[in-house]
């Protein structure tokens, strides 16, 4: 490689490095601002009502579904495996921990970033496509406070309740297959759960549904707020902030389950 | 009122405005017309500070834009109504609730007083029955109609407007036009309208002003535009393809459409100020 290669190289890398270095701080500028509008009156509540119902009351079908499904397929692999050791008893237990700590947080996150985390981005890059954002700041009005605070305090909200319900419809999805299918003792399943369950399990996965509801909302309005003009600008944000959002929830699991359990 | 001076201002290699002045006295309307993508909606950003120069000035009632704090800015830009090209209605909010938005959510003033004052403005944009309708349920010349009665209902000392007849039949764009016109009659607005509307802006501006290759290269009264001595402005009035100006095949894309946010400064972005 001769010199003026390596230099060019060395620019190049240089520039990305610069570039993604800006869009970070970006990305860090627009969460403080936001975070200082959600903070500080005046807030949009009735934005904020609709954006929960939107978020949370059109997602609980398919949470429900989809949580169901997770419950029976958690109880029908684990059972055997169990009653291999004479542990089938422990059924109860195995499906709620891991749903309560694990699946029932990261599954409903992923869910809502596909489901509104996406059509969120698509919206509020219309917006700033067909100059909507322009005409409120012509107004004398801060965007933030209209198009992501109330999605922010939304998202908040709503995912841990979406998550917790997650919960609930996976553990009778576990009982259906556990109980009703393989002839585990209801008692059992439901009693021993009571035993090994704690309080600090609970509020755990509460904490992760809580900071994944915060990293969709900062992920999709940032996504949506700094889109490209144009119909394919909006298509890019979109599947950009739903694969970013959907990898950012996985590793922020990993850090808060570290933290937390 | 308005005052642009020696304002450049490049998107990347792409330099769109080349050292552009313009004055606009108060009480005066001035056309600004050009070859599509020549900056005409670039410059009218520069106005409201929706876009900083790289270099020049913009004084609106005498004060430099870039030297303003956040609320001198915010009252400057409430004394300035602006019409988007595509409108910018909320789709979420009827033809009332968006005309009736920037009164909610910027002044005090109770729900009676800006009902009021609502169906005033939607009256003389001949749309006060349309006020439970949302914008797409709308045609091209309601949504444009719907604009100007949001823009008005501020009671704005001065007024942008950005290509109001764009892709509107003759019949409406002249409605429309009519319908500026009247209002300026009224109220002695100060403004820029951007337009191709020739020769119907003739009668609504005091001046033209004609932008090409980043520079002002005509300033007429209207009275002169309309037979310019100016070949530039002549030829764009006449729509003679034959003329001084040539680059009609490879005429840019409007910059303010195409390019990416990410040529503006990330810090500086309106959002984020």
């Amino acid at each position: 490689m001769d010199k003026q290669t390596g230099l060019r190289l060395l620019t190049a890398v240089g520039a990305w490095l610069l570039f993604r270095v800006a869009r970070l701080g970006r990305a860090g500028v627009f969460f403080s601002r936001t975070l200082y509008c959600t903070a500080t009156p005046p807030l949009k509540l009735r934005l904020t009502v609709k954006q929960i119902w939107f978020i949370g009351w059109k997602s609980i079908g398919v949470i429900c579904l989809m949580a169901a499904f997770s419950g029976m397929v958690l109880a029908l692999q684990a059972y055997p495996t169990l009653k291999q050791l004479g542990s089938e008893g422990f059924l109860g237990p195995l499906v709620a921990l891991s749903l309560i700590r694990e699946l029932g947080p990261v599954l409903s996150a992923l869910m809502v970033t596909g489901r509104a985390g996406s059509s969120i981005a698509a919206e509020i890059g219309i917006r700033r496509t067909n100059e909507q954002i322009d005409a409120l700041e012509l107004m004398g009005l801060n965007p933030l406070r209209y198009l992501v605070t109330p999605n922010l305090l939304a998202f908040l909200v709503a995912v841990p309740l979406l998550a917790a319900i997650f919960d609930v419809a996976a553990i009778l999805g576990g009982y259906l297959v556990g109980v009703r299918l393989l002839g585990l003792n209801a008692g059992s399943y439901f009693g021993e759960m009571g035993s090994y369950v704690r309080f600090h399990d609970i509020l755990g996965g509460l904490y992760k549904s809580a900071s994944f509801g915060l990293l969709i909302a900062w992920v999709c309005c940032y996504k949506g707020y700094y889109t490209q003009p144009g119909s394919q600008g909006v298509s890019a944000a979109t599947t950009q902030a739903v694969v970013n959002a959907s990898v950012l929830i996985l590793a922020c699991d990993y850090f808060v389950t570290a933290l937390v359990f | 009122m308005i005052c642009v001076e020696e304002v450049w201002k490049s998107f990347g290699p792409q330099e769109v405005l080349r050292g552009v002045s313009l004055d606009v006295p108060p009480g005066e309307f001035m056309a600004l017309v050009g070859l599509s993508g020549c900056g005409k909606s670039v410059l009218l950003k520069h106005v409201v500070r929706l876009m900083e120069p790289d270099r020049g000035r913009v004084l609106v009632g005498g004060r430099d834009l870039a030297a303003l704090s956040r609320r001198e800015l915010e009252a400057t830009r409430s004394r300035i109504g602006y019409v988007f090209q595509n409108s910018a209605l909320f789709d979420d909010l009827t033809v009332y609730e968006n005309v009736a938005f920037p009164l909610r959510e910027t002044t005090r003033l109770g729900e009676g007083e800006i009902r009021r004052k609502v169906m005033s403005e939607l009256e003389v944009v001949g749309l006060e029955s349309a006020e439970e309708k949302h914008p797409a349920a709308l045609s091209g010349g309601m949504v444009r109609r719907v604009a100007l009665a949001r823009t008005l209902v501020r009671d704005p000392d001065i007024v942008l407007v950005d290509e109001p007849t764009t892709g509107l039949d003759p019949i409406v764009a002249g409605t429309i036009l009519r319908l500026f016109a009247s209002v300026h009659q009224r109220r002695h607005l100060t403004g820029i309208l951007v337009s191709h509307d020739i020769p119907a802006i003739f009668g609504i501006v005091e001046k033209v002003a004609m932008l090409h290759e980043g520079r002002i290269v005509a300033l007429e009264t209207s009275a002169e535009a309309r037979a310019s001595r100016n070949p530039m402005l002549a030829q764009f009035v006449s729509g003679d393809p034959e003329g001084p100006i040539q680059d009609i095949q490879s005429r840019r894309e409007p910059p303010g459409r195409t390019l990416p946010l990410e040529m503006e400064n990330p810090v500086k972005h309106p959002g984020l100020k």
